[in-house]
């Protein structure tokens, strides 16, 4: 199989046609149920003795399709698709912690993943202990018997620090515990994956979608993880697990599938089963007429970003900007050592005048669109000190990184001549005095 | 929040922030039966835009103790009773339905204390089918359907709630029924019966003063409505079309709107 | 108006057949389209800052993003809100996702909740044993055991949780007197309605506070798509006492907002979409919104069929030489048959159990030999469905397990469709000739 993007993103994985009717476009399999061929065929698939398709909330093959290509284009071994990205952070924890256990997040984070870790797993008994990533080993400082995982994405809002995904693979792999990592914001020229990340998560609403038409989350297991390595390390793939009649994952499932992807396999078998989020088909067949462009689209966000980066750099109502590459010392380096083709597609940047001009910014925007969300092909914006986070006192916000002119940019895939264009006039017009109460 | 009138401990919702007694008032006052509640929609945006925010619980009515006051008129006095209670000496005034009459007569009795007034699905008098008021006064929870039925317009019927999966004919009867109906609605369709002083009051009122209409309001029509606003001097009125007497729930972007307009030039937040 | 019509005034809200048509919906707001429009987007764009702010704040109703709401999924949750009688809904992308945000919305780590032991196997999996992993701790009580809840009641327990109608041995809760005993100790029962539907029975006219669905089955009708719901009724006062004070006291997940104080008759469900669907993830693709929409408009035409079909196929194997028993609350020696009366009026559901001659060899021919029948792992298709639990759904369980599930070696669990009635009955002489020679099936 090609190790190029652009190739996997049309041809990954094993489908080549329809096998009923050799159609070569990937078929929407809108059923919830399938017809056992008899009772052994549908005993084997319940005892987990045969793999087949028993119930779209458990698997689908429209799903398939799409699950195996987003495996290879992050390089791993096998992936599940589940409703949205958040039910895939919400498993990926899930997955391997219980109550009484906890796990190592990196503190720049998605502000929904904030309120799920620190809020939400709290309520089951799971807790969320935050390190600094601009220091590795503030991970392994945080660790005890009961730290099942490690956490973080790799091009975090709103800093757009570039995560050492490799410092901190290596630390967990010394405990034996694995690093997962939330690569939505950069995916095809980032793959966390070779540089040791046991497990990829996406949102695949954002870049890999690319359209903004559906939601949609998938978790990608990277196999090269060894669950059984410590069995007191990782207790949910070493115990018997009764509901299966005492399966231990990480045994069982290298066992009947001869290979190591016990960690997708029981997200699939009991999280998607008990807890239920599945994905679509409609929706995964959207995101399979995504993917297809994903590789195009990112060349693209990224060559769109580093021209508005540079015009942003030199106006004059612009404060300061962020960007993955525009650090200091060693995080601008990770950048280099870490992405491949590009940046990414988002910018941040501060407006000169505060919270007053960021939100005459934002209103003054013609193409851009203000929405809550990243990753569509249309440029994007947001001010989070209005918005997004107008809850948050003033302290707070500069916990959470937001300066009262800050403002967030998706940069789509448009002309990048008409994107500078829009910054320009609106930029300009959040500079000048409150026009619009004079008149 | 929670505070003490006449001994009574009274409800109030804030609007999901801090009362805080720097801030100009709004009083928000509830329609027969109902609760502080119906005002969702309406409360937070001032709430979170400079203003304290009361939505207030009728004594006996939602989460206030106490009994059900039993006129329009001893309803108009606790209002100004409310507001000494929390420290102000004035406030603006928003009402629903029989919060119309009250917030009237309140205006009527103490013009010096209120700033502005805004009625929705307002009328100078709330005379009470005998058969509903009967229906409530025995405890009958067909009244609170009959009252949700005849609350909604066509459109309301449908559901379409802003509120993306409410229910909004179903949630106004289960407000209407979380107290006995015949100690709350009951009472208050009564007070409502009563009051015959609307139209005289109105005359009095020299302050800033909004109707909202809705087309399709069976309770208090536009035209007893208009009947209201023409006696009140320099009187605004706004009609909502598609729309019947529950207005705060069926349109409760537009009614904002027209609010947020309203108040806030009329009574705006001076920043010191 | 004659004189007659004037003294009897009655509410003239619209009724079930109509709401299934017509509610959560408005043309006149969507550009005049009769047909509720698919909204195929993720987000929505605000008017301005203000807009923004205002819908994070929770100051204004509307869209922010799809995975928390969406419009084409809004009409859905309003329109079996409706159907329901409750005061709102919250639609996820299965029955199990609605089961889980429902248990997530109330419980934390450390509470227990009380379920009826004969449930749908998934949902004694999440109970029995994944909710455990997460602090949640269960006790099982037999469907026909009342006091039984009672007495498994403890100082933690946040709620009573059953299908109406166990699963698969067609064994029923006594809602109202169930619904007592919870309401006595403070805490909500939340039914599992699948099976019924609000065409069978309303659980909230009967003393429930919560419902969910797994609206993939008899609610959507066609087997095309997975959803599930969420509904509440709004007569439970979350503020009687102090087990919830995730509702009822200002919650710092959620900005210091009290549900239970700011939205009353709503709050659980406000809640669940506000934190459970916001963090958990679980949502309904708008897509799938449409297609259950689609299934709920002939759900009265569909239900009296599938019931009727029921009642005759239960007379047609209670008749069979071939059947040892048949379990379904229409068979007048049913111990649940009158209670099934009162609470099931329009029909008495389209699930059977029956048990085979010749046991599990029996099963096993029969089903490998119908052929208009489909042996697959559903309920609540239009179309007739088989399964040998003991061969099949079940078979993952352990001896003790399958026992506790109330399950034998020869049942069969028959999901009836909306064919005609000659050719289900026919399709079944074919698998039950089968069964009569187990040894010659199996030697094919």
């Amino acid at each position: 199989m090609s190790k190029n993007p652009e190739t996997i993103a049309l041809h990954g994985g094993d489908y080549r046609s329809d096998p009923a009717t050799t159609a070569v476009a990937v078929p929407l399999y809108r059923t919830t149920s399938y017809q056992f061929n008899d009772t052994d065929h549908a005993a084997n698939l319940f005892a987990l003795k045969e793999f087949g398709n028993i119930y779209t909330r458990i698997m689908n093959p429209t799903n398939d399709v799409l699950e195996k290509r987003v495996a290879a284009l992050e390089g791993g071994l096998a992936a599940l698709t589940v409703g949205s990205g958040q039910a895939a952070s919400t498993f990926a924890i899930m997955n391997v912690c219980q109550s009484g256990d906890n796990f190592i997040s990196s503190t720049d984070l998605y502000g929904g993943t904030v309120n799920l870790f620190t809020h939400t797993l709290k309520k089951l008994g799971i807790e969320c202990r935050y390190a600094d990533p601009a220091d590795p080993n503030n991970f392994e400082k945080l660790i005890d018997e009961k730290t099942r995982c490690f956490y973080a994405e790799t091009l975090p809002n709103p800093y757009l620090r570039v995560f050492p995904i490799k410092e901190v693979s290596d630390i967990g792999r010394k405990h034996n515990i694995p690093l997962i990592m939330d690569n939505t914001a950069s995916p095809v020229i980032c793959k966390p994956i070779e540089h040791g990340a046991a497990v990829v998560v996406h949102s695949l609403t954002k870049f890999i979608g690319g359209h903004g038409t559906v939601i949609g989350g998938c978790l990608v297991d990277g196999g090269n993880f060894d669950w059984t390595a410590n069995p007191k390390r990782q207790p949910l793939f070493n115990e018997p697990d009764m509901s299966y009649g005492g399966a231990k994952w990480g045994e069982v499932v290298p066992q009947l599938t001869g290979a190591n992807v016990s960690f997708a396999i029981r997200a699939r078998v009991c999280l998607l089963r008990d807890l239920g989020a599945p994905l679509a088909p409609d929706n995964a067949w959207g995101i399979i007429q995504g993917l297809e462009t994903a590789p195009l689209r990112m060349k693209q966000h990224c060559s769109n970003a580093e021209k508005a980066v540079e015009f942003l750099q030199k106006h004059k109502n612009v404060v300061r900007v962020i960007y993955p590459t525009l650090h200091e010392g060693e995080i601008a380096k990770r950048s280099k050592k870490y992405f491949k083709g590009g940046n990414g597609a988002l910018v941040g940047i501060e407006v000169k005048g505060g919270v007053e001009a960021g939100k005459k910014f934002i209103e003054s925007l013609k193409m851009f669109y203000h929405v809550a969300n990243i990753g569509d092909a249309r440029s994007l914006a947001i001010h989070p000190a209005t918005t997004t986070h107008s809850q948050l006192t003033e302290e707070e916000l500069l916990a959470a990184g937001v300066t009262p002119g800050y403002v967030r940019l998706s940069i789509g895939i448009e002309h990048p001549d008409d994107i500078i264009g829009d910054l320009d006039q609106a930029l300009n017009n959040s500079g000048k005095p409150n026009l619009k109460a004079v008149s | 929040m929670k505070f003490k009138v006449n001994n009574e401990e009274v409800f109030a919702s804030t609007g999901g922030r801090p009362f805080d007694k720097n801030k100009p008032l709004i009083i928000f006052v509830h329609g027969s039966g109902l609760t502080h509640m119906t005002w969702v929609l309406q409360t937070r945006y001032f709430a979170f835009h400079g203003y304290s925010v009361l939505a207030l619980d009728m004594p006996g009515h939602g989460l206030s103790s106490g009994k059900s006051l039993k006129s329009i008129e001893d309803m108009a006095d606790w209002i100004s009773n409310v507001i000494d209670a929390v420290g102000y000496k004035e406030a603006s005034l928003v009402g629903h339905s029989q919060g119309c009459l009250v917030t009237i007569e309140c205006a009527s009795r103490y013009p010096n204390k209120i700033k502005t007034l805004s009625l929705m699905g307002g009328a100078g008098a709330i005379p009470m089918n005998p058969e509903l008021l009967a229906l409530a006064e025995n405890n009958d929870p067909k009244a609170v359907d009959l009252m949700m039925d005849w609350a909604h317009g066509p459109a309301g019927h449908f559901g379409g709630h802003p509120v993306p999966g409410l229910y909004h004919i179903n949630t106004g009867g289960m407000l209407a029924k979380s107290r006995t109906i015949k100690d709350t609605l009951g009472v208050d369709f009564r007070a409502c019966d009563n009051y015959k002083n609307g139209f005289v009051a109105a005359k009095t009122i020299k302050i800033p003063t909004l109707s909202i209409l809705a087309t399709d309001d069976k309770m208090c029509p536009v035209k007893e409505g208009k009947k209201l606003a023409n006696l009140i001097e320099g009187s605004q009125v706004d009609i909502i079309d598609n729309c019947g007497h529950m207005m705060l729930l069926e349109e409760a972007d537009r009614v904002l709107k027209v609010l947020k307009k309203f108040i806030t030039t009329h009574y705006p937040v001076v920043t010191k | 108006m004659s004189d007659k019509e004037k003294k009897k005034i009655s509410p003239k809200t619209y009724k079930f057949d109509t709401l299934s048509l017509h509610a959560g919906y408005q043309p006149h707001k969507n550009a005049g389209s009769r047909q509720v429009p698919i909204y195929q987007t993720t987000s929505y764009l605000f008017d301005d800052v203000d807009h923004a702010a205002a819908l994070f704040n929770l100051e204004r109703g509307g869209h922010i993003y799809s995975r928390i709401s969406n419009p084409t999924v809004g009409v859905l949750e309003e329109r079996v809100a409706s159907l329901e009688g409750g005061t709102a809904a919250l639609a996820t992308s299965s029955g199990m996702s609605a089961i889980f945000l429902t248990v997530m919305t109330l419980c934390e780590a450390g509470d227990h909740l009380v379920v009826s032991s004969q449930l749908y196997g998934g949902t004694v999996n999440l109970f029995r044993l994944t909710l455990p992993k997460f602090g949640i701790k269960c006790t099982f009580v037999k469907p026909r055991d009342t006091e039984g809840f009672k007495k498994a009641i403890q100082k933690n327990t946040k709620g009573i949780f059953g299908e109406l109608v166990g699963n698969p041995g067609n064994e029923l809760m006594n809602m109202p007197e169930i619904a007592k005993i919870a309401h006595e100790e403070g805490i909500p029962l939340i039914i599992d309605a699948t099976y019924q539907t609000p065409y069978l029975c309303k659980p909230f006219e009967h003393g429930a506070d919560l419902v969910v669905h797994s609206l993939t089955k008899w609610m959507a009708g066609h087997g095309s798509s997975m959803a599930g719901i969420l509904v509440e009724g709004g007569n439970f006062d979350w503020m009687q006492n102090d087990k919830f004070p995730t509702m009822t006291k200002p919650y710092e997940g959620y900005h210091g907002l009290s549900f239970a104080e700011e939205f009353g008759p709503t709050a659980f469900t406000m809640k669940a979409r506000a934190e459970g669907m916001r963090d958990f993830g679980p949502c309904l693709s708008p897509q799938n919104a449409w297609n259950v929409l689609q299934g709920i408009e002939t759900l009265s035409v569909r239900m009296k069929k599938h019931c009727s079909n029921a009642e005759e196929m239960v007379k047609y194997l209670l008749a069979h030489e071939s059947v040892a028993w048949v379990s379904h609350p229409s068979v007048p020696d049913h111990p649940d048959h009158e209670l099934a009366k009162k609470l099931l009026p329009n029909g008495r559901g389209s699930m059977i159990a029956f048990g085979i001659k010749g046991g599990k060899d029996a099963g096993v021919a029969f089903i490998n030999n119908v052929k208009l029948a489909s042996h697959l792992a559903n309920v609540g298709d239009t179309r007739t469905l088989v399964i040998h639990p003991a061969s099949g759904t079940h078979s993952q369980m352990d001896e003790a397990t399958l026992k506790f599930a109330g399950l034998s070696h020869d049942m069969i669990r028959l999901s009836v469709g909306i064919e005609d009635i000659d050719d289900i009955k026919n399709d079944f002489e074919v698998g039950f000739r089968a069964a009569r020679k187990p040894r010659l099936v199996s030697n094919q």
